[in-house]
């Protein structure tokens, strides 16, 4: 596809509750053997799918966040946590189980401004 | 302009399928151009014909079909989505196929505009 | 950039969140959001305060839908569905805060 537009997948919803980021990662995925330009952010309950030690054997459901780790694997290396969001939530860099570069609230309005799709779950 | 809308709700349950159907009756008005309409999550569901409304309600699944047959909207279901909701060829209502996640990509590649509608 | 709220600021904070991140833009109230559009409730003041940064519409019918057609607040414009598509159709992108 010679069209290479910026893709944005926003994470907003705690994993396992909802099925909403298992399925937003399908699609993350799939995007990127598009050749697009993807960033995969993460805001409010979303951070919590980064959470490192995330066990999911007592609720018998797939324990999808090993799946991040994969992502490098993918090409795709654009991740980023709002700064609040993890605040907010009494997390830092250290309890997540990727590298991810942090921004402010400020940062990531201008990030999301900037993109051409931006696609929400 | 051509416009993508993505559903990931069911219908009745919630009113994003009926927020994202009327949006469309708008644009296709306005002589805008609605080229496909990505059904995920629980979205799927708006694709059986099983379904079944009461005689005075809306019927979400025919209304989406006559837009596919009146104005050439694809409707595309996502196929690993609508596996895990028991959603088949066998129950699939007239005017939508199911297909991979690459059409959602290329909704967003293709059009110029993507919305979506969902909780 | 056109942000689209579809919940009501009273049980989910989608809309502060919207407002926290979202950079200066247009703002449409959809669905269980046109709460936030009404006169004389705990969100009014949080509405006027942020009025000068974003431009903030509502989809009338789904205000009217809800009773609440004669109580929208002064300086949020109203909208019906080919409004909404203008809105689309006039910003570069959008998102869905779902």
């Amino acid at each position: 596809m010679s069209d290479i537009k910026k893709f944005m997948f926003v994470n907003r919803k705690a994993p396992h509750g909802t099925i909403y980021a298992l399925e937003s990662l399908e699609v993350v995925l799939i995007t990127a053997a598009f050749d697009q330009d993807v960033s995969l952010v993460f805001l409010d309950d979303g951070v919590y799918q980064l959470k490192k030690g995330q066990q999911t054997k007592g609720i018998e459901t797939k324990n999808f966040s090993t799946t991040y780790r994969a992502l490098e694997g993918y090409d795709i290396e654009k991740l980023y946590v709002e700064k609040e969001s993890m605040d907010a939530r009494g997390l830092t860099e250290d309890d997540l189980l990727v590298d991810v570069t942090v921004l402010t609230s400020k940062e990531m309005g201008a990030l999301m401004s900037d993109q051409d799709v931006v696609l929400s779950f | 302009m051509k416009f993508g809308i993505v559903v990931n709700e069911g219908p009745y349950q919630h009113q994003a399928s009926d927020s994202a159907y009327l949006f469309c009756k708008a644009a296709i008005a306005k002589g805008h151009t609605v080229w496909r309409v990505f059904f995920y999550h629980d979205g799927v569901n708006n694709a059986t014909k099983l379904t079944e409304p009461p005689q005075d309600d809306r019927h979400i699944v025919n209304r989406w079909t006559k837009l596919a047959e009146e104005h050439g909207v694809d409707l595309v279901v996502c196929v690993a989505a609508a596996m895990r909701r028991g959603i088949r060829d066998e129950n699939l209502a007239p005017g939508f196929r199911i297909s991979g996640l690459g059409q959602l990509v290329e909704a967003g590649t293709l059009t110029d505009r993507l919305i979506t509608f969902g909780d | 950039m056109l942000h689209i709220i579809n919940k009501s600021p009273l049980t989910n904070g989608s809309f502060e969140n919207c407002l926290r991140v979202a950079e200066a833009g247009e703002i449409i109230l959809i669905e269980d959001a046109v709460y936030a559009a009404t006169k004389g409730g705990a969100l009014e003041a949080k509405v006027r305060e942020v009025m000068g940064r974003y431009k903030i519409h509502v989809l009338m019918p789904d205000l009217e839908a809800r009773g609440l057609a004669d109580r929208l607040m002064d300086g949020v414009t109203a909208v019906d569905y080919g409004g909404f598509v203008d809105l689309v159709a006039g910003n570069k992108n959008c998102q869905s805060w779902l």
